[in-house]
C-alpha cells in the first residue's frame, strides 16, 4: 500500500501552515520566483522613491510663496531659464533610472534558467477546465497521466511543455515561477526548479470560458526518493477493491456516467479526460478540478461513496 | 437666392452688432421641433449629445463594476453565476473602452475644438451628425444584447479561439465584433473632421506655434485613431468572417494563427490607450494656465512630447503578449520601447510641475482634479514601467496588479482630467456655474474612493489573484483585501453620484457664468456662454498663444464674410493665412437616414453574409440624397 | 468686448480648389485610413506565409491571366483619369462630361474581369488560411473599386445636370480622379502579393 495515508498527518500540517501563501509571488520557493521577487522588491522601492520625489515637488509647487505677477503673459527670462534647466535635469535623471531598470530587467530575463533536453520533461495540456499532465517516458508503458496535480523533485530543473488543447490557457504557479500561455497550434516551454519541498498552488491565468475561476492545480515538490516512489506508484494500476462494498462501488462507477469522463487505470473506466487513478488526499480535499463536484474519492484504501 | 433691387447688406462688416447677430442667427440656427433636432449639424448640439450619452454609458459601466465588487467581496459567492459574471466583466471593459473613454474625449473635442480654433462649425458637419447616430446604434446594440442575455462573454479583448467559431457559442462574439465596427466607424469619422478642422479652419494668424495644446492633443489623437483603428477593423471583420462564412485566419489547424488575433488587436489596443490619454493631457495643459495665471511652461516640449508619445505608441503592442512564448530577444525590444514612452510622459509632468511652481495656484475644482491627476497618474505610469519588464510581467500579467495599473492610468490619467475639464467647461456649455463647495466634495470622494479601491489590487495581484475570475476559494488569503476594496468602491460610487447630481442641477439652476468666468486666455471664452449657433459674430484673428490675455480689452476680428449663407474661412496649414471662404452645410436629415441604413446592414450581417450584398443599396441611396446639391446659397461658388 | 476688424476676407473666392478645399483634405484622410487598412492586410498575408511550411498551402498559385488583365486595365485608365483632372482644373464642362463617362466605363471593366479573377485564385476562402487571406485581399480591393465607381456614376450624373457648371463640382471631380489614382496605386502591391509572392 502506498505511503500516502501515513504521510497525511504531516502533510496537512504543512498544508495548513503554507495555506495562505501557497499561490503568491511574494512567497517565493522556486529559483525563478526568487529572482523575480528580488526584481519586484527593487523596482517597487525605486518607484516609491520616484513617486515621493514627485510629490515633494508638487507640494512645494503648491505651497511656496511667490511674487505677484501683474500680467499673465509677463515672464521673467531668468526664471524661465532656471526652470528649463530643472526640467532638463529631471528628464535626464528619469531617463537614467528608466535605462537602469531596463538593463536590470534584461539581466533578470537571462537569469531565468532554461532547462536542457536531459532534464525531466512534463507535458502539460490545457483543456476547458482542467490540466492534463503527462509524464513521458521513451518506454510508453512507463508513461502516465495525472489531472491537476504535478509532482516534481526538489532542486532539479523540470521542463514543462505547454500545449493548448482547445482555447488559450496560462500555466501559473507564482510561488515557483512566472506564467506561460498554452496556445493551440503552438508549443511553449517553461522551466521550474523548486528550491524547497512543499505544496504550491497554481491557477489558470488566461480567461478560458465558463469555469476559468476553478481551473486550479497543485505542484508538489518533494525529495528525489519520495518523487521516485510516487512515479512508481503512478505507473501501477489502481488496486482491486479489497471488500464487497468497495467492489460494488467500483461496479457502480463503471456502469454509470462517471467512467465517461474519469479514468481509473486497470479498470474499464478509460475515457481520456481527467484521470483519477491515484487522487491524492491533497487534491481531493482542496481542489475543485471541474465544475462537477468531486464524486469518487478513489484514494487507494478508502471506500468509494455509493450513489 | 437672388439679391433684391435694394441690395440688402449681406456682409458682416456692413451690419452693426444687433442686426449682425440677428442675421447670423437666422442663417445658422437649429429651429425647434422634432425633425429639426434630428437634422441639426451644429457641432455644439451634437457635442452635447455625445457628452451626455458617453456619461450615461459611464454610469451603466459603473453599475456593472458595483455588481462585480459585491460578488467578489465574499469567496465562493453565488450572487452572480459564472456566465452572468463573465458577461458583466466583458461588458464593463468593452463599454468603458469603446462606449465611454474614447467617445467622451471625442465629444469634448467636437464641442470645443471649433471654438478654440476660432471657426463657426466643425469640418464635415453632416458626417459629424452621422457619426453620433452610428455611435448610439453601436451602444444600443451592445446593451440590448446584454439585456437579452446575448451579451459578449469573452473578455473585452475577445481572444481566439475562445471567441472563435468552435468555442464561442451563439452570436455573442459577433455582437461584440460588430459593436466594434460601429464605434470605430464613428471614431474614424470624427478624427477626419478634427484633422481637417485643425489643419484648415483655424483663425487667421493662428500659426502652428499658436495652436492651443488641447487642439494639438486632438490632432495627434486623431492621427492615432486613423492609423490604429484599421487594425481592429481588420481583426473584428476577420473574426466575423471566421465565425460566419468559414474563413480560417485564426484556425491553427488550417494555417491560421491564434496569436494573429493578439497582434492585430494590440496593434490597435496600445495606441487606443493613448487615444484616451492624450486628450486628457491636452485638457491638463489648458486648465493649468487658467488656474496658475501664467502660460503653460514648455509649449514646444509639450507639443513634441504629444507627437513623440503618439509615434512611440505604435511600437509597444507586444508588451501585451509577453507570456505567449515569443522569442526573448524580440520581447526585450518591446521592454525597451515600453519604458521609453515614459520619457515624453515624464517631460509633460515636469513641464506641468514647473507651471505650478512658477504660477499662482487658484484652488478651484478644475485644479483640484489636475492635482489628483498628477498624484494618481504618476503611480499608474510607474507600475506601467514595472509591467513593461518581461520577467516581472510573467508574475503580474493577467492578475489584479494589471487591473490596478490600468485603472490608475485610465482613471487617474484620463477621468480625473475629464472631470476637471467638465468643471472648467460646463459653464461655457450651459451658461451656468457649478457649485465650488460640492465640487470639493466630489473631488474628495472620488480621489479617496478611487485610491482605496484600486491600490490594494496591486497587493492582491502579487499575492496570486488572477483576473476575470467570478469567485475564489476561502483558503486563499484574498478575502480581507477584497472586502476592503468592495467597501471602498462605495465611496467612489458616492462621489460619482454626487457629480452627476450636481452637473444636472447646475445646468438648470447654477449662477449665470458670463462669457469668461475664469479669466481664461483661449478663444472659446471670447464668446457668450453658451455660445450662439454661429460661435462668433465675426471670426477672431490671433497673433499669440493666449489671445484673451494678450488683447484683454479689444479682440481682433476678420470681416467680410456673408451672413445670408453659412460661411467660414479656410486658412493655410502652417501660417493660417486666409485662402478661401468655405460654405458650411445646412441642417440635413440625410445623415440620420444613412446611419439607419448602415445600422441595418451591419446588424443584419451578424446573421447573414447576404447583408453585405443587399444592405449597401439603401446605404448608397441615402448617401446620394446626402450629397446631391440642394440649390442652397451654400452651393454657390 | 470691443472688436477691431484687422483682416478683410471679402475678396476671397467662395470655394477653394485643391489643398485650399476641405474636401481635398477629407479625401486625403480617407486615403490614409484605407491605405493603412490595406497595408495591414498585406502584413497579415506575409505573417501567415511566414508561419506556413509551404505557401500557398496545398494549392497551386493563382492563375495569372485575369489578374494581369485587371492590372493592365487599371494602368491604362490612368490616362483618361489624368486628362479628366486637367479638364476639371480648367473647368471645361464638355470635356469633363466626356471624361466622367469614360472613367465610369473604366470602372466597370475591371469589375467584369474580376468575376473571372476570383475563381482563378484556385482556392476557396474556407479551404485554409491562405485561401481566406487572398479572398479578403481581393474582396477588399473589389469593394474599393465598387464604392469609387458609385461615386463616379453619381458625379457623372451631376455633371450632366443643372448643378454641373459650378466650381464646386469641378473640385469634386478633382477629388474623384485623385481617389482613382489611389485605387490603382493600392492595387499594385496587392497584385504583387496575390500573384507574385507565391511564385518567388
Amino acid at each position: 500500500m502506498p505511503n500516502y495515508v501515513r504521510l497525511l498527518p504531516p502533510l496537512s500540517c504543512l498544508l495548513l501552515a503554507s495555506c495562505s501563501g501557497w499561490q503568491s509571488a511574494l512567497n517565493a520557493h522556486g529559483t525563478s520566483a526568487v529572482n523575480l521577487k528580488q526584481l519586484i522588491i527593487l523596482i517597487v522601492a525605486l518607484c516609491s522613491l520616484v513617486w515621493m520625489l514627485v510629490m515633494v515637488a508638487l507640494i512645494g509647487a503648491l505651497w511656496r510663496r511667490r511674487p505677484e505677477r501683474i500680467l499673465p503673459t509677463e515672464l521673467d527670462p531668468r526664471r524661465e531659464r532656471r526652470m528649463s534647466s530643472a526640467v532638463i535635469a529631471a528628464t535626464i535623471a528619469m531617463t537614467a533610472v528608466i535605462g537602469g531598470f531596463t538593463v536590470a530587467s534584461f539581466f533578470t530575463t537571462r537569469a531565468l534558467g532554461v532547462a536542457g533536453p536531459d532534464d525531466l520533461t512534463v507535458k502539460v495540456g490545457g483543456s476547458q477546465w482542467w490540466w492534463n499532465i503527462e509524464y513521458l517516458n521513451p518506454q510508453s508503458d512507463k508513461s502516465f497521466r495525472t489531472a491537476n496535480e504535478i509532482h516534481i523533485p526538489v532542486g532539479r530543473n523540470v521542463r514543462f511543455q505547454l500545449e493548448g488543447d482547445d482555447v488559450i490557457h496560462s500555466f501559473w504557479v507564482p510561488s515557483l515561477a512566472g506564467k506561460q500561455d498554452l496556445i493551440p497550434g503552438r508549443s511553449n516551454e517553461l522551466t521550474i526548479r523548486a528550491e524547497h519541498a512543499g505544496i504550491y498552488r497554481g491557477q489558470c491565468a488566461e480567461f478560458c470560458g465558463l469555469q476559468h475561476a476553478h481551473m486550479a492545480f497543485l505542484v508538489i515538490a518533494e525529495p528525489q526518493e519520495t518523487f521516485a516512489n510516487w512515479v512508481e506508484t503512478q505507473r501501477q494500476h489502481a488496486d482491486d477493491p479489497p471488500d464487497e462494498e468497495r467492489a460494488a462501488g467500483r461496479d457502480a462507477f463503471i456502469a454509470k456516467a462517471c467512467a465517461s469522463c474519469h479514468t481509473i487505470r486497470g479498470t474499464s473506466a478509460s475515457a481520456r479526460p481527467v484521470p483519477i487513478s491515484h487522487m491524492s488526499a491533497a487534491a481531493n480535499t482542496l481542489l475543485l478540478a471541474c465544475s462537477k463536484p468531486p464524486v469518487a474519492r478513489s484514494r487507494p484504501g478508502s471506500p468509494i461513496r455509493k450513489h | 437666392m437672388t439679391d433684391s433691387v435694394l441690395e440688402p447688406k449681406t456682409r458682416d462688416n456692413e451690419l452693426d452688432r444687433p442686426l449682425l447677430e440677428a442675421a447670423l442667427t437666422e442663417t445658422w440656427k437649429t429651429p425647434s421641433g422634432f425633425w429639426n433636432t434630428l437634422s441639426t449639424v451644429d457641432h455644439k448640439i451634437i457635442g452635447k449629445r455625445y457628452i451626455f450619452t458617453a456619461f450615461v454609458f459611464l454610469a451603466l459601466g459603473g453599475i456593472l463594476a458595483g455588481l462585480m465588487r459585491v460578488q467578489l467581496a465574499q469567496p465562493e459567492a453565488r450572487l452572480l453565476s459564472a456566465d452572468r459574471y463573465n458577461q458583466i466583466f466583458t461588458m464593463h471593459g468593452a463599454n468603458m473602452m469603446f462606449l465611454f473613454a474614447v467617445p467622451v474625449m471625442e465629444a469634448v473635442a467636437i464641442y470645443l475644438v471649433p471654438l478654440m480654433v476660432g471657426t463657426r462649425n466643425i469640418a464635415f458637419p453632416r458626417l459629424n451628425a452621422f457619426s453620433y447616430w452610428i455611435y448610439l446604434a453601436g451602444g444600443l446594440l451592445l446593451w440590448i444584447a446584454f439585456a437579452l442575455d446575448m451579451g459578449p462573454d469573452v473578455g473585452w479583448f475577445a481572444y481566439v479561439p475562445l471567441s472563435g467559431p468552435q468555442y464561442g457559442a451563439g452570436k455573442r462574439a459577433d455582437i461584440w465584433a460588430q459593436m466594434i465596427t460601429f464605434t470605430e466607424l464613428s471614431a474614424l469619422a470624427v478624427s477626419v473632421e478634427l484633422v481637417v478642422t485643425i489643419f484648415k479652419q483655424r483663425a487667421p494668424g493662428m500659426s502652428l506655434d499658436r495652436i492651443p495644446l488641447f487642439a494639438w492633443a486632438m490632432l495627434v489623437t486623431s492621427f492615432l485613431v486613423i492609423m490604429a483603428m484599421p487594425a481592429i477593423m481588420v481583426a473584428s471583420t476577420s473574426l466575423i468572417l471566421d465565425r460566419l462564412v468559414g474563413t480560417h485566419l485564426f484556425n491553427p489547424v488550417e494555417g491560421g494563427d491564434a496569436l494573429l488575433w493578439q497582434h492585430l488587436f494590440w496593434f490597435f489596443g496600445h495606441p487606443e490607450v493613448y487615444i484616451i490619454f492624450l486628450p486628457a493631457a491636452g485638457m491638463v495643459s489648458t486648465i493649468l494656465p487658467t488656474f496658475t495665471g501664467r502660460p503653460v511652461f514648455g509649449y514646444l516640449a509639450l507639443v513634441m512630447a504629444l507627437v513623440a508619445t503618439g509615434v512611440l505608441s505604435f511600437g509597444l503592442w507586444v508588451h501585451h503578449m509577453f507570456v505567449t512564448g515569443l522569442p526573448r530577444l524580440g520581447a526585450s525590444f518591446f521592454t525597451a520601447s515600453s519604458t521609453a514612452i515614459a520619457i515624453p510622459a515624464g517631460i509633460q509632468i515636469f513641464c506641468w510641475l514647473a507651471t505650478l511652481w512658477d504660477g499662482k495656484p487658484v484652488f478651484k475644482t478644475p485644479l483640484l482634479f489636475v492635482i489628483g491627476f498628477i498624484v494618481t497618474f504618476v503611480i499608474g505610469g510607474l507600475t506601467g514601467v514595472m509591467v513593461a519588464s518581461v520577467p516581472l510581467d510573467t508574475q503580474v500579467h493577467d492578475t489584479y496588479f494589471v487591473v490596478a495599473h490600468f485603472h490608475y492610468v485610465l482613471v487617474g490619467g484620463a477621468v480625473f482630467p475629464l472631470l476637471g475639464a467638465i468643471y472648467y467647461w460646463l459653464p461655457k456649455i450651459t451658461g451656468r456655474m457649478m457649485s465650488e463647495r460640492l465640487g470639493r466634495w466630489v473631488f474628495g470622494l472620488i480621489f479617496t474612493g478611487f485610491n482605496l479601491t484600486f491600490f490594494p489590487m496591486h497587493i492582491l495581484g502579487l499575492e496570486g489573484m488572477p483576473r476575470r475570475i467570478y469567485t475564489y476559494q476561502p483558503d486563499l488569503p484574498w478575502h480581507g483585501l477584497n472586502v476592503f476594496v468592495s467597501a471602498s468602491s462605495l465611496v467612489l460610487i458616492a462621489g460619482f453620484l454626487l457629480f452627476f447630481f450636481e452637473a444636472i442641477r447646475s445646468a438648470r439652476q447654477g449662477l449665470p457664468a458670463g462669457p469668461n468666468p475664469w479669466n481664461a486666455p483661449t478663444l472659446e471664452w471670447a464668446t457668450s456662454s453658451p455660445p450662439p449657433s454661429y460661435n462668433f459674430p465675426r471670426l477672431p484673428v490671433v497673433n499669440g498663444l493666449y489671445p484673451l490675455w494678450e488683447q484683454p480689452t479689444e479682440l481682433f476680428v476678420a470681416g467680410g464674410l456673408r451672413v445670408d449663407r453659412r460661411e467660414l474661412v479656410v486658412t493655410s496649414m502652417a501660417a493660417a493665412e486666409p485662402e478661401a471662404r468655405e460654405a458650411s452645410p445646412r441642417n440635413s436629415i440625410w445623415p440620420l437616414w444613412a446611419a439607419l441604413a448602415t445600422t441595418v446592414t451591419l446588424i443584419w450581417s451578424i446573421f447573414s453574409p447576404w447583408a453585405v450584398v443587399w444592405g449597401p443599396i439603401p446605404v448608397a441611396i441615402t448617401l446620394i440624397g446626402w450629397f446631391w446639391p440642394k440649390g442652397t446659397p451654400e452651393d454657390e461658388s | 468686448m470691443k472688436e477691431r476688424v484687422a483682416v478683410d476676407l471679402s475678396r476671397l473666392p467662395l470655394h477653394g480648389m485643391g489643398r485650399a478645399s476641405v474636401t481635398w483634405w477629407g479625401t486625403a484622410s480617407f486615403m490614409l485610413i484605407e491605405g493603412t487598412g490595406f497595408a495591414l492586410v498585406v502584413a497579415v498575408y506575409i505573417y501567415l506565409m511566414s508561419l506556413a511550411p509551404t505557401w500557398p498551402i496545398d494549392v497551386p498559385p493563382p492563375d495569372l491571366l485575369p489578374g494581369t488583365i485587371v492590372t493592365l486595365i487599371l494602368i491604362v485608365s490612368l490616362v483618361p483619369n489624368y486628362l479628366t483632372t486637367r479638364w476639371a482644373e480648367r473647368q471645361d464642362l464638355r470635356k469633363v462630361r466626356i471624361g466622367m463617362v469614360v472613367m465610369s466605363l473604366f470602372g466597370i471593366a475591371p469589375l467584369i474581369v474580376r468575376i473571372f479573377e476570383f475563381p482563378a485564385l484556385r482556392v476557396s476562402w474556407d479551404t485554409n488560411a491562405y485561401g481566406s487571406i487572398v479572398w479578403i485581399l481581393l474582396g477588399l480591393h473589389t469593394t474599393h473599386i465598387i464604392t469609387d465607381l458609385v461615386d463616379t456614376f453619381v458625379l457623372a450624373a451631376l455633371m450632366f445636370s443643372r448643378h454641373g457648371q459650378n466650381r464646386r463640382r469641378f473640385g469634386d471631380v478633382e477629388d474623384n480622379t485623385m481617389y482613382w489614382n489611389f485605387v490603382v496605386a493600392t492595387w499594385i502591391p496587392i497584385y504583387g502579393c496575390i500573384y507574385w509572392i507565391p511564385r518567388l
